[in-house]
């Protein structure tokens, strides 16, 4: 997903409301009051907040023992959101942050994100558009506490000072905020508070260890495939071998002789396609009983994709200019110049799975008028929503729990929602029974909705200063939006913003500069997957721009540094920063530095790395990376994620990291033929130094992944004086 | 079906189940400990290590019936063994979990390391723990925290 706002203040609708709950304690909800309609489809006065939906949808409770348990808006699945929102908040609150207690919040309007008016996970926005209102929530709730605290002891709130959950009186008073918090939430939620200055931070900015790795350390941690409830039942399906098609019939005798299994049935899958169920107590007997089916499809009328083919169709699309996305100066600069200074570049970029290592899952329990889900959602509106229509409800009747989730990288952000309706048509027939869905690693390798193939042309035109005078781009993929909700706002004239991304907004000075896109129709379904479109754009231009310095006998970074945009403030402070940090590499004979840098998501990276061959392979010794990502919230979080973004990013050069389709089927089926970096493709070490600033805090979650692969090839670059430009990189 | 004595943990524990079912299913559905994972089935994840009579072992391709009365030890019960909780201490000491999911095969896979290689170098590190992949790919403090739990045990 693309970001496209920097606003962080609330909508002004926006307001808190605050009750006291049974168990004694205060809880501070924030609503959404939403004048155009409810849920229900009817008008709502302006004066009442919607009807609460989901108990309990509060922010902050605090329970009589001390404990400070604080709702986090959106599924955490590694990228440590869990940890920082309730730092922020905290941090306000002025709460003992050894007291803080971390909860995943369910499917609300009222945990919905500020900015994209849905409740998810994307654009690397869960602290970019939070941070305001977890600070505010915290204050709120702060100055409550102290006005409590004031009318007991009968004196002026601004007398009164608050530390690690306590607040002090003029005096020799102290309340803690456990005892408060009965008559504080009596108090008035106040208009307006007062934020700390940064420099009264306790938590924001420092090293913060995750509140959730011992729990992750010893097993205890139920993720969504951990779940477990009386009388639950496990399904697994049989999916089309080709994308779309159809069960012509099935002989389930073998299937149902195995013992354990409940019911067989057809139901339908995603892309119009049509598959089988089978319902057992175990996992076990329903994955036997799966694979002794026999089933018999109907293929006819869909199209049977074939990445070769496919690879030719791009190749010849990307000769003749696509929709335009950009276009600066003379469009027939290009021709103007010498062609013994010009460079023709063909990339070619293969399908990708996430593959999150917690295969994909979802449990619903429908009981006829009401529903129950758990999983692991990035998109808890949507999926909410697919499950309810799927089962005849309203979405308020459909309670979400969001689950834990084993890495996601977009994967669990499906506009369609297809796991949601799988699992919701199964426990439509279970009725009253709880149905786990599991797709097996099979079921997920070889069930698309991939980062999308792409075939990119780039000519570019150098001129006698060795800068690029012109520059024409073709680039060839599926559009990951058409069909979505987001597809009205996110395309225009025909272009898809997510595949250009970081292309036509490259922070580059070139002054004729064309950028155009194809959007083939491929019966494959795809998906943005971890910083989406930068995945091929910023490998595109950063060994392109590599290139161009070495041809012009330059240093990589100071050629970057004449070609950036005056405005590139974040990226010029991380090259700088990158420059001081590797200026005393002192590389052995056989070793190469290799330099990118890329913005996305409003956070500047560049990176440094200090690479060699061996066994035909890139062994990458070291990364340096530095990152200007506003103010930092949480250094220790950022460090790790940029650490392991690095590594999470080598998917694209590893000779593993590839889905090919031939006639139709999907070749690769578990991480045998799909495989992902393991240790021995990491860096060894990574140090990572952010770029100290004030302003507003952006994503960290995506931004790590774009810079590593053309980092590491413009290394092999001089190593060999090849260029390499297809991948994943099979011969170096 | 047939019944099954097994030794998990240092507890008997007894199942009734299918001979094929892997003991990664018979732990997780059986048993009810799920802090042995499920990744890819084919023993190409790691995910699902346990130690099988002390050594790291794929339990997702591991039959119930093959396994007889040696002893499994799991992410559960690792903390009991001084090395489980030093590698335990590490991770946490060193921020090493993103998501978590693969991090119990990752501890266990550490653990049998370290209880051969008391001061594992890094082609060590990277062959003991070179089948245990890691999505979010932390590896960096992987390596380093084997490195921290090293100095702790000895």
């Amino acid at each position: 997903m693309t970001s496209h706002s920097k606003t962080l203040s609330l909508n002004r609708r926006t307001f808190l409301r605050v009750s006291s709950v049974a168990a004694g304690g205060l809880v501070v909800s924030l609503y959404f009051d939403r004048s155009v309609r409810g849920q229900e489809g009817q008008p709502q006065p302006q004066s009442q907040p919607p009807q609460k939906v989901y108990p309990p949808d509060a922010f902050i409770r605090i329970t009589s023992d001390g404990n400070i348990v604080i709702q986090v808006n959106r599924l955490e699945f590694g990228q440590g959101v869990h940890t920082a929102l309730p730092m922020v908040l905290a941090d306000e609150l002025d709460a003992e942050w050894s007291h803080v207690v971390a909860e995943l919040a369910p499917a609300s309007d009222v945990y919905k994100d500020p900015l994209f008016g849905i409740q998810m996970v994307g654009g690397s926005g869960s602290i970019a558009h939070s941070f305001q209102q977890y600070r505010e929530l915290g204050a709120k709730t702060r100055a409550m506490l102290v006005a409590a605290a004031a009318s007991k002891w009968n004196v002026s709130p601004a007398q009164c000072r608050t530390e690690a959950s306590v607040v002090f009186g003029p005096g020799a008073q102290k309340a803690s905020y456990a005892e408060l918090a009965s008559d504080a939430a009596r108090q008035p939620v106040p208009q307006k508070v007062q934020l700390k200055n940064p420099s009264e931070f306790r938590l924001i900015g420092k090293p913060v260890r995750r509140l959730d790795s011992k729990p992750k350390c010893n097993g205890s941690t139920k993720f969504g495939l951990d779940l477990d409830l009386p009388g639950m039942k496990v399904a697994v399906v049989a999916h089309p071998p080709v994308f779309g098609g159809k069960v012509k019939s099935f002989d389930d005798k073998e299937a149902r002789a195995i013992d354990g299994v409940r019911d067989v049935f057809q139901i339908p899958v995603n892309v119009g396609g049509t598959g089988v169920a089978v319902v057992a107590d175990k996992f076990w007997p329903a994955k036997q009983a799966r694979d002794l089916l026999k089933i018999e499809w109907d293929l006819s009328g869909v199209q049977a994709a074939d990445t070769s083919e496919l690879l030719t169709h791009y190749r010849q699309l990307a000769t003749t200019t696509g929709n335009v996305a950009v276009t600066r100066g003379d469009e027939k600069a290009l021709e103007k110049i010498p062609t013994t200074n010009r460079i023709v570049a063909d990339f070619e970029f293969p399908y990708l799975a996430h593959a999150p290592m917690e295969p994909l899952n979802t449990t619903v329990r429908f009981d006829g008028d009401r529903a129950e889900t758990w999983a692991g959602s990035q998109f808890q509106t949507f999926d909410q929503m697919a499950i309810a229509e799927v089962l005849g409800l309203t979405p308020e009747r459909v309670t979400f729990h969001t689950e834990m989730a084993g890495g996601g990288f977009g994967r669990r952000a499906v506009t369609d929602s297809h796991i949601q309706r799988e699992a919701a048509v199964i426990a439509k027939r279970m009725r009253g029974t709880p149905v786990k869905l599991i797709w097996t690693r099979e079921d997920d390798v070889q069930g698309g909705y991939y980062r999308p193939m792409h075939v990119h042309r780039v000519e570019v035109g150098v001129g006698p200063d060795g800068l690029p005078a012109a520059w024409r781009h073709v680039v060839v993929g599926q559009s990951i939006l058409a069909g979505t909700p987001f597809a009205s706002f996110l395309i225009k004239n025909g272009v898809d913003g997510t595949a250009v991304e970081g292309a036509a907004d490259a922070p580059y000075v070139i002054p004729n500069f064309h950028v155009s896109v194809h959007h083939p129709t491929v019966n494959v379904p795809v998906l943005w997957w971890r910083s989406v479109g930068h995945t091929h754009t910023a490998f595109v231009m950063e060994t392109l721009v590599d290139e161009l310095a070495t041809r012009a006998k330059m240093d990589p970074i100071t050629y970057r540094r004449k070609l950036l945009k005056p405005d590139s403030h974040k990226l010029r402070r991380t090259l700088d920063l990158l420059e001081t940090k590797t200026a005393n590499w002192r590389l052995p004979r056989g070793r190469a530095k290799g330099i990118a840098c890329h913005e996305c998501f409003d956070t500047g990276v560049a990176c440094a790395v200090d690479v060699s061959i061996e066994n035909k392979r890139p062994k990458i010794y070291r990364a340096t990376v530095a990152v200007d990502c506003g103010m930092a919230v949480n250094p220790l979080t950022i460090e790790s994620q940029f650490q392991a973004g690095l590594g999470f990013g080598l998917i694209q050069l590893v000779s593993g990291g590839a889905i090919t389709l031939k006639n139709g089927r999907v070749e690769q089926r578990n991480f045998d033929g799909y495989t992902p970096p393991y240790i021995i493709d990491a860096p060894v070490d990574v140090d990572v130094h952010i770029v100290p600033s004030t302003d507003a805090p952006t994503g960290c979650g995506e931004p790590p992944v774009p810079v590593i692969s053309p980092a590491v090839v413009n290394a092999l670059a001089k190593l060999t004086g090849k260029r390499y430009r297809t991948l994943p990189l099979v011969n170096i | 079906m047939a019944t099954y004595r097994l030794n998990v943990n240092g507890r008997q524990r007894e199942v009734t189940t299918d001979p094929s079912t892997p003991l990664l299913w018979v732990l997780r559905d059986e048993l009810k400990m799920t802090g042995t994972k499920y990744g890819c089935g084919i023993s190409a994840c790691g995910a699902c290590t346990v130690h099988l009579d002390g050594v790291a072992t794929r339990s997702c391709v591991v039959p119930v019936s093959m396994i007889d009365d040696r002893p499994i030890v799991t992410i559960e019960g690792i903390g009991a063994d001084p090395v489980g909780r030093a590698v335990q201490n590490a991770w946490i000491d060193k921020d090493v979990v993103q998501c978590g999911y693969c991090q119990s095969g990752q501890i266990m896979s550490a653990v049998a390391l370290l209880k051969n290689t008391s001061n594992p170098t890094d082609v060590n590190i990277e062959e003991s723990m070179g089948g245990n992949l890691c999505r979010c790919a932390t590896y960096v403090r992987i390596r380093e925290a084997i490195k921290s739990a090293a100095k702790q045990v000895k």
